[in-house]
């Protein structure tokens, strides 16, 4: 069954179980490998990506159920890394190995636009979900605070 | 069969996303700046070679290749900067690639060593790599020299421009007649009084491939008519695969076939292939949604009885037992029995996982001459002779392609995990290339697993408080008795502590278990650093010491350990006096030439719950080269022992471990992870020593003594989080 999908603006055609994780579709089927693979059980966030602007773990995301929705990956997210998260997570220096990266980031881009001046209690809220082996958490917060910041400025 | 539409699309799309990629690309206006590309074992060099490490192009362009792996440890900085600093080029013209590993290996080792571990890279390797740049500085001289007929003394080299009196020149234009010079004699190294560039704060390199997906990881290889398989191998270590049900998934969608994979009989090193069965598809999802759905038979014999209960009292067992005597006093053992006021505890920890975010994956192509292989390991020499040995071919027709690393821990090295092996077989088998990925639950179970451990230490207090005598006895659990990373952990911190006590025996037992062991970040400081650093904390508290000064007293006449605990004091207000449910703690350990301190600050509710408001960590390296990097490493290394030491704890049941994703074996996330702040109290001159790890360890004691000083309560094993923490 061949289901339409909207991703980065750009339209695709996929036949495919209905119930594959739109994960594995963006991986395997389209290409689109910044987005990761954790866990498979929605518990590690390293495979977030935007489903009409909702910050959305695809790898319990059935590609059936964002059919006629707007999937935005981290590769769509600004077409020159010029995103204000992708600007303070190199200004702090946020990643390190990286590869939970992508999900920290969208997650933290969906946050921000709920609430551009987000609270200590909102940032540990909304990135709750999203693992950093590598214990960058710190500069997680602090990349978006100034994000944040920048988006004001 | 095998190629359905969906792969055939699925390349067409790939080629288009990946151009596409890399047209968004991205120049990121980062000030005065060096860069890597997003696969930089690609990036071609128009350049002339002036060594192995570093090409010239002819607008100035420096690539540097650096040998070692990027886990987000620094590595690739680390190198390009040793070397920039050494050949004296403008950091804004330095572009860093992965150096080739078959070259390495074909040209008799010629970067030395690609291993990427043990916090060695700055702290072992800066000799050799300051060498490769300073041996080019001296050629592009001496080319120099030689061309305008003046002795090489009288030729300056800075920021890439050759200058002797009038006469001017870029390294470009020297840089061939540089290739072929030869040189009486090498020249040293530089000190750190006369670094230019060592020792600033400088942005690492990968950063900014890292914000946009753009990075590529051995798991996102993707290769035309590439196959993807997804393994289950015995989930108690060494049973034995009896059979599968091949019909009973073979009409799923996409399925290419199902294989049976061999342990080699008789041994069970490293990376060594267990008893499997890999399910081939077109789609990982595919293949991974039949795998679960294949009927598979074992034969688990023994080793299925065994469960973390049965160790622990193993454990206890032979705690009581005299083991082999590494460290012998008898008269330490004499003076505890003799004494009055005698402290003993046994501490004990469990197996942990290294739980790389990047799931365990390789991808191989076995070709008619020529095999190619993507491997997230920390030495990919050592993934060609895996491959090499499994496919029956030459080294030098093996290609390794080095990726960014999603983690590393000590996990992936010496090639890895059996992955590699499995991909190669398979590969060699169905004559095409073919991506195993674990999943995470696999890649929990068929980890090599940082060794469940456990220690009595007993010591005798004298007049003053202070010890008089301490006998300590260590249980390491390793596979086939500790010829895995046995003998020298298990030692490793308790035997080799630094309080000058006058009497010291250290007793070891390394006991065989089925569970396959490998390093993990710290080596044995890890788990060790834990026990001792709380045990002298109750040895202080007994003799009456503030913990904090009793290691200084203790410490006397090591200037380093001095220097490091003093500006812990100053810098953390380690305090002794907090009101109840709140407290600090302090713990220091030395481990890869550094010697790490830090300083816990909790509170902890009536009802026992925990909040880790702040860790400061003072380190002495010797020598930072990127503060920022070094900074990083501290903040990390410190989240990540806490991790395990709050959250871990790997349960093993009928010989098999049960807790293998994340909501069983949970990780520290970001609402419990405490502020780190990170300080330096250097020696300098003849010290060198890592910074990837030794952050870790002093962490978890630190944390525990802060718990006692709040609550009262003395934690002798992890996790801390199977512990009733409640005070009245
Ligand atoms: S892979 Fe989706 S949450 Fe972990
Ligand atoms: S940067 Fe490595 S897991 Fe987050």
């Amino acid at each position: 069954m061949a289901i339409n999908l909207s991703i980065n603006g750009v339209s695709h055609s996929v036949d495919i179980e209905p119930e594959t994780p739109l994960l594995w579709v963006l991986r395997d089927a389209i290409g689109l490998t910044g987005t990761k693979y954790g866990c498979g059980i929605s518990r590690c966030g390293a495979c977030t990506v935007h489903v009409d602007g909702q910050a959305t773990k695809s790898c319990q995301t059935a590609v059936s159920a964002v059919a006629g929705k707007k999937v935005t990956t981290i590769e769509g997210l600004s077409q020159d890394s010029s995103h204000p998260v992708q600007q303070a997570w190199r200004e702090v220096g946020v990643p390190q190995c990286g590869y939970c990266q992508s999900g920290q980031i969208m997650s933290a881009a969906a946050l921000l636009q709920k609430s551009p001046k987000p609270t200590d209690r909102q940032i540990d809220e909304a990135m709750a979900g999203n693992i950093c082996r590598c214990g960058t958490y710190q500069r997680i917060k602090a990349g978006i605070r100034r994000a944040s910041q920048i988006s004001g400025a | 069969m095998t190629d359905v539409n969906l792969s055939r699309r699925a390349l067409i799309q790939t080629s288009v996303g990946a151009a596409g990629g890399l047209l968004l690309g991205f120049h990121v206006p980062q000030a005065h700046a060096a860069k890597t590309e997003s696969r930089p074992w690609t990036t071609p060099t128009k350049g002339v070679e002036v060594n192995a490490w570093l090409a010239i192009d002819p607008d100035g362009t420096v690539t540097i290749r650096v040998p070692h792996t990027e886990m987000g440890q620094g590595g690739m900085t680390s190198v390009a900067l040793m070397i920039a600093e050494e050949l004296d080029v403008e950091w804004s013209k330095v572009q860093a690639v992965f150096a080739d590993a078959n070259r390495h290996l074909r040209n008799n080792k010629e970067y030395v060593t690609m291993f990427t571990a043990g916090s060695q890279l700055v702290w072992r390797q800066h000799p050799h790599i300051m060498q490769a740049g300073a041996s080019a500085r001296e050629r592009l001289k001496e080319a120099a020299a030689q061309a305008w007929g003046v002795p090489r003394a009288q030729v300056a080299a800075k920021q890439g421009v050759l200058t002797s009196g009038a006469r001017r020149a870029t390294y470009a234009e020297f840089a061939s007649a540089a290739a072929a010079v030869k040189l009486a004699e090498e020249p040293a190294i530089k000190q750190a009084k006369d670094w230019w560039l060592l020792g600033k704060d400088v942005l690492r390199l990968d950063i900014p491939h890292k914000v946009n997906g753009s990075a590529q990881y051995a798991v996102d290889t993707r290769l035309p008519g590439m196959v993807y398989a997804a393994v289950k191998a015995s989930p108690v270590p060494w049973g034995k695969l009896k059979s599968f049900n091949f019909e009973a998934i073979k009409n799923r969608p996409g399925i290419v076939g199902a294989f049976e994979l061999r342990a080699v009989p008789g041994k069970r090193g490293q990376p060594d292939m267990q008893d499997a069965v890999a399910v081939v598809a077109d789609s990982w999802f595919r293949a991974k949604t039949a795998l679960d759905l294949l009927p598979v038979e074992w034969d688990f014999g023994e080793s299925a009885k065994v469960d973390n209960a049965a160790l622990s009292a193993h454990a206890k067992k032979m705690l009581g037992e005299t083991g082999l005597m590494t460290k012998e006093e008898p008269k330490a053992l004499e003076a505890i029995a003799a004494s009055k006021k005698v402290v003993t505890a046994e501490y004990e920890r469990p197996f942990e996982a290294h739980l790389r975010m990047e799931p365990i994956n390789a991808t191989v192509h076995v070709q008619d001459g020529r095999v190619d292989v993507w491997s997230p390991t920390q030495d990919q020499s050592v993934a060609i002779q895996l491959v090499a040995n499994q496919v029956g071919v030459p080294e030098k027709d093996v290609f390794g392609h080095t990726m960014f690393l999603g983690g590393g821990f000590g996990g992936n090295g010496a090639g890895g995990t059996a992955v590699t092996r499995q991909a190669a077989e398979l590969s060699k088998r169905l004559k095409r290339p073919v991506k195993v990925l674990w999943s995470r639950e696999e890649d929990v179970a068929q980890d090599k697993q940082r060794p469940m451990s456990a220690a009595r230490l007993s010591a005798s207090l004298g007049a003053n408080g202070l010890p008089e005598a301490i006998s300590t006895r260590a249980v390491w659990f390793s596979l086939d008795k500790a010829n895995q990373w046995g003998p020298a952990t298990a030692d490793y911190g308790i035997a080799t502590m630094p309080y000058i006590i006058p009497l010291r025996h250290h007793e070891r037992h390394n006991l065989d278990t089925h569970v396959p062991s490998s390093t993990h970040r710290a080596p044995g400081a890890n788990q060790t650093g834990f026990m001792i650093e709380s045990f002298v904390d109750e040895l202080a508290l007994a003799g009456g010491w503030n913990p904090l000064d009793w290691r200084i007293e203790m410490t006397k006449g090591k200037d380093d350990w001095q220097r490091v605990l003093k500006t812990l004091k100053e810098k953390s207000g380690y305090r002794t006096d907090l009101k109840k449910g709140e407290g600090m703690g302090v713990a220091a350990v030395e481990c890869h030439g550094t010697i790490a301190a830090a300083c816990a600050t909790v509170t902890v509710s009536r009802r026992g719950q925990l909040t880790v408001e702040k860790i400061v960590v003072v380190a002495d390296c010797g020598h930072v080269i990127n503060p920022r990097g070094a900074v990083e490493q501290i903040e990390g290394a410190a989240i990540y022992e806490l991790s395990h030491a709050w959250h871990g704890g790997l349960d093993m049941r009928g010989g098999r471990f049960v807790n293998t994703n994340f909501d069983s074996y949970n990780l520290l996330r970001i609402d419990q992870a405490p502020e780190v702040e990170a300080h330096f109290a250097l020696t300098g001159g003849k010290k060198w020593g890592g910074m990837g790890e030794p952050a870790g360890p002093p962490v978890p004691p630190a944390v525990a003594n802060a718990i006692f000083a709040a609550t009262g309560k003395r934690i002798r094993s992890t996790p801390f989080r199977l512990h009733d923490l409640s005070w009245a």
